[in-house]
């Protein structure tokens, strides 16, 4: 499993997402530009340049027409995914975190970070089905949870939005009525601040890391936990293979004590995990920093790492991998 | 005094009074001030605690005993003659100088008592004084008024003192209360850890503030906790060279520890702000080390050595002095004290204790704890010495100031050296060597005492560089012959050597690159003989397995924790491993396990077998035909772990599925929904993964069969 080296970004990589047929990765940087690759040899297709500032978060839909960025210059923005050309801009009075695209592709949850006395917000926007149609008003806006709101995913039908960040607790909201439905067992919640989530490919669970060194599985209706997974990294990137009971959890130290540390000290791996045992069964090296963002791809053949280092690796799986043996 | 009373009675009188007995809180129930009840306190501790912390406050005060007799006209003339001595020591007290006079005559009582402002001056007045001589008639005897009444104590006559019966064996809390109610106290068997069923070894280990002792179960493949204790040590824990106690070191002195199935408390040693300690070999002695700083800021620090028997608890000889006095190394030159002061001698026995002082090894015996012949050995400039682990004989080696009559000129030149070895008691020098052009020596035995290699380090005809080479001694054979060898490249810098515990094997880690090469010899036969030399290793420590034959090649420190494992017998590499950054690697005392750490990890000892060689090597050769029921009993654990494993994970596996079938059944349900939220997309995909995941589960049935077939 040679991984392909994906050189583009000049910073620090925040996030990564596939579209829904696995042949394209969008990746997102502290670098201001979204770039989009071909995801079976990591060529690179092209960047989305607008915006001004660290990009946090995007989402592509269900299409593969349009794509939501967030991004740390206060606001969020909507491309056309082959031209590239900006269709609306999303404008807040604090940083954009993280977006999502509803079912259907109708709605999208942005959430903006506190800012110069502002408190946290999740905002739901409609998305017009035709570009010139769209309006940036919120139909919704729920406010609440202290801190960050580090990721905010929709639900089932689109009836919840589930949000995690800072203060460490996963809620549920309602989307009709933007009440708070539940927030998770503090007993058996994380300890600190929740960096990622990602939900299964039917929705029907999730998965959450933290950097209490630790990455919880919960079921998205009922918010019960089902599994823990420990390791011994804080946790800045989580994702689950779609195809095999598999979760793989990366992170490392904090960027900052990088510097002091040798690379193997650091923990740079990306850990294979089997989903229901909860035991580790491999790891994948190569970030000389931390990893920050992790995908798979729908097909479950391979996926991709970006780290603090700036670099995307993307990594197939060899027929080995496939063989291993779960029970 | 109340008469004991049974359960039944309290009962009894409780109800009568109205009490309800569950309700009292015993904790708060306090005895008048001296009244027991006639109830013996079963806390022996806390009664010998308090002797430890409890002052008494007169420990800065001496009495000098033996002065002049003198009427009052030349009180004052005898008093400035004692506070002349006196205040050169230290400093006394103002008003501190009392000397008593006889009411009706006014003559002196041949005392005083000085009162100095710490108790180290008062114990460094003693020590210095003790013995004066004022004139011929006069010999000062000084004492502490803390031993005073010590002294009065002491019985007049002589009575032996009653010896205990020693009674081996284990005993269980309930048989223990009850003999001890008959005042019987037993001794547990204290190497009752050696006769674990399943041969395990233990192991102690400090995290935080938490010290634990563990067995290794390598079959469970997890520790098994034997004891734990917070702050059970202030700065250390070490075990006793044949694993009997652990030793723990506090404030007021240090402490052993041990027992059959427990770690309890056996036996303290007060020796306040101890900081180092030192078992004898055989682990009859004890020697604990203390530095005091001096009250006079230009004064060296003073030193405390005391010399306890471990059993018993009691001072065999105690060392006070001066840093210096206790600094080690004939060149002088360093302050501080290197550990052990006192290095044991003669194998197991512990019949000797030697140091090193300035131009002197002084050897003491246990019998008596005096010197030997009482004097030392003079050996002018002795640089090192070091005992055989086995024999009583110590080699040492001494540089001679070259030029013979011109000494003034080689001080800084050092040419010429020998190395020579002694026997004790006798202290004859049995063999002696001279080497020349030598800048540096160093020596190592074997731990059969079989052999010593000396490495030595010479100049070039240049002297701008040195080169290495070996003296081997082969201690056990007549006239001790020595072999003299060198490395293949001689100007290779030796960065380790290590003799095979019991074997006749040595490697060398030697070069001067930053990836050194490691060569193996053999001494067998008389002749040094070259078995491989392995080039190019990440490796800068030795570590043979103490059965020999087995050795870790390390890279610590700088080498971040490389591991090497290699069999010396068949010359090949085992296996290579890696600990980021370990600092430490011990070999568990069967040789059978490998700890690497980085924090305090200490294997628990075991005392040398009482196997014959013959027997020992009858075993090796035929370890398939012992080790059958060993393997039996590994096999046996290995298919219980792996049913509970198995059982586990089968039991996870079934709850996923029900998680999962019941997210499917939603699933389904809201189809339709879905669709509608969408426009209807009539080709809803995601039957695609899931038809996908119906393939990956045919997967999982395979498997979990080959396990079956296990």
């Amino acid at each position: 499993m040679r991984p392909i080296l994906m050189k583009g970004h000049e910073r620090p990589l925040t996030f990564l997402k596939y579209n829904r047929d696995g042949d394209l990765l969008f990746s997102c940087a502290k670098d201001h530009m979204p770039t989009v690759w071909f995801a079976d040899n990591g060529e690179r297709l092209g960047t989305y340049r607008g915006h001004n500032g660290a990009v946090w978060c995007c989402d592509v839909s269900r299409d593969s027409s349009r794509l939501i960025t967030g991004s740390a210059d206060q606001s969020a923005k909507l491309w056309d995914v082959q031209s590239g050309t900006q269709l609306f801009t999303f404008s807040f009075d604090s940083p954009a975190r993280a977006v999502d695209f509803a079912v259907g592709d109708k709605l999208a949850v942005i959430t903006t970070d506190p800012f110069m006395g502002l408190s946290s917000a999740i905002h739901v926007k409609c998305i017009a089905a035709d570009p010139d149609d769209q309006v940036g008003d919120s139909v919704l806006v729920l406010k609440g949870p202290q801190g960050r709101i580090n990721r905010a995913v929709w639900g089932p039908l689109n009836k919840t939005i589930i949000s995690a960040g800072e203060d460490a607790v996963v809620r549920i909201w309602d989307t009709e009525t933007g009440k708070l439905l539940q927030e998770n067992d503090k007993e058996v919640g994380h300890k600190k601040t929740v960096t990622s989530l990602a939900k299964a490919t039917d929705g029907s669970h999730f998965l959450t890391g933290s950097l209490d060194k630790s990455a919880k599985l919960w079921d998205i209706r009922s918010l019960t936990l089902i599994k823990t997974y420990f390791t011994e990294r804080p946790v800045n990137a989580v994702a689950m293979s779609p195809l095999l009971n598999h979760v793989v959890l990366g992170g490392g130290q904090d960027a900052s004590a990088v510097t002091t540390t040798d690379h193997r000290a650091g923990k740079f791996e990306a850990k294979f995990y089997d989903k229901i045992l909860q035991e580790e069964i491999g790891g994948v090296k190569g970030h000389f920093g931390p990893i920050n963002a992790l995908a798979f791809n729908p097909d479950g053949k391979s996926f991709s790492s970006g780290g603090e280092d700036g670099y995307v690796r993307l990594h197939h799986f060899d027929p080995d991998y496939f063989k291993i043996p779960s029970i | 005094m109340a008469d004991v009373m049974t359960m039944e009675d309290i009962r009894a009188e409780a109800s009568r009074l109205n009490i309800d007995l569950s309700a009292v809180d015993w904790n708060s129930v306090r005895l008048p001030p001296g009244e027991d009840f006639g109830i013996k306190s079963d806390d022996e501790d806390l009664n010998e605690e308090d002797s430890l912390e409890f002052d008494a406050g007169f420990g800065n005060i001496i009495v000098v005993d033996n002065l002049p007799v003198v009427p009052q006209e030349k009180f004052e003339k005898l008093e400035g003659v004692v506070r002349k001595i006196y205040s050169q020591i230290g400093v006394i007290k103002e008003n501190g100088l009392w000397m008593p006079v006889e009411e009706d005559t006014g003559k002196t009582r041949g005392y005083c008592f000085i009162e100095y402002n710490t108790p180290q001056e008062a114990e460094l007045a003693k020590e210095k004084t003790n013995g004066y001589k004022l004139d011929r008639a006069h010999i000062f005897a000084v004492n502490m008024f803390d031993e005073i009444e010590k002294f009065m104590k002491v019985p007049d006559e002589w009575a032996p003192p009653e010896i205990k019966p020693y009674t081996p064996g284990i005993y269980d809390t309930k048989v223990k209360m009850s003999l001890k109610l008959f005042g019987v106290t037993l001794q547990e068997n204290l190497q009752h850890w050696l006769t674990d069923e399943k041969g395990r070894d233990q192991f102690v280990i400090r995290a935080g503030s938490d010290t634990e002792v563990l067995w290794n179960d390598a079959r469970q493949v997890k520790a098994d906790p034997v004891y734990k204790r917070p702050f059970w040590t202030e700065s250390f824990v070490q075990w006793s060279p044949l694993g009997t106690y652990l030793a723990t070191v506090h404030r007021q002195g240090a402490a052993v520890w041990g027992g059959a199935s427990t770690f309890n408390r056996l036996m303290r040693y007060a020796h306040p702000q101890v900081k180092l300690i030192d078992f004898s070999p055989g682990e009859k002695y004890l020697v604990t080390y203390s530095s005091h700083e001096p009250s006079n800021p230009r004064d060296t620090h003073r030193v405390v050595l005391n010399i306890f028997d471990v059993r018993t608890g009691k001072v065999m000889r105690d060392f006070k002095g001066s840093a210096d006095e206790f600094a080690i190394g004939g060149t002088g030159g360093f302050t501080g004290v290197s550990w052990p002061v006192f290095r044991w001698g003669g194998g197991k026995e512990d019949k000797y204790f030697a140091r090193m002082g300035k131009n002197v090894i002084s050897v003491y015996e246990t019998e008596t704890f005096s010197l030997i012949d009482k004097k030392s050995i003079k050996v002018d400039n002795v640089m090192d010495f070091s005992w055989s682990p086995t024999d009583p004989i110590f080699a040492l080696f001494v540089p001679e100031l070259g030029g013979g009559n011109q000494p003034a000129r080689v001080s800084s030149n050092v040419m010429k050296f020998h190395v020579s070895l002694f026997q004790i008691p006798g202290k004859e020098e049995l063999r002696q060597k001279n080497l020349f052009s030598v800048s540096d020596c160093k020596m190592y035995w074997q731990s059969n005492g079989e052999y010593l290699a000396v490495k030595v380090d010479r100049y070039t005809k240049t002297k701008k560089s040195t080169y290495t080479g070996f003296e081997l001694f082969r201690i056990k054979e007549r006239d001790i012959p020595i072999e003299v060898f060198e490395l293949d490249n001689k100007n290779d810098k030796v960065i380790s050597f290590a003799w095979e515990p019991k074997g006749h094997r040595f490697a060398v880690i030697h070069g001067d690159n930053p990836r050194p090469d490691v060569s193996f010899y053999s001494v067998k036969g008389g002749k040094v003989s070259k078995l491989t030399t392995l080039k190019q290793k990440q490796a800068n420590a030795l570590f043979w397995s103490p059965g020999g034959r087995f050795i870790i090649l390390a890279g610590l420190k700088g080498f971040n924790g490389q591991l090497e494992f290699y069999n010396v017998d068949e010359l090949e590499t085992m296996a290579t491993a890696e600990h980021f950054m370990a600092t430490d690697i011990e070999w568990d005392p069967t040789g059978r396990y490998v700890a690497t750490s980085v924090t305090s990890f200490l294997w628990r000892p075991r005392p040398p077998s009482f196997l014959s060689p013959e027997k020992e090597e009858e075993i090796a050769k035929n370890l398939k035909k012992y080790s059958k029921k060993y393997d039996v009993q590994d096999q046996d654990i290995s298919v219980l772990l792996s049913e509970q494993d198995r059982e586990k994970r089968k039991q996870l596996k079934e709850d996923w599925e029900r998680w999962v079938n019941e997210w499917k059944r939603y699933h389904e349900e809201e189809k339709m929904e879905r669709q509608m939220l969408r426009d209807g997309e009539a080709s809803d995909v995601e039957e695609e993964y899931e038809a996908k995941e119906i393939e990956v589960e045919e997967l999982l049935d395979v498997s979990e069969e080959v396990i079956q077939d296990v």
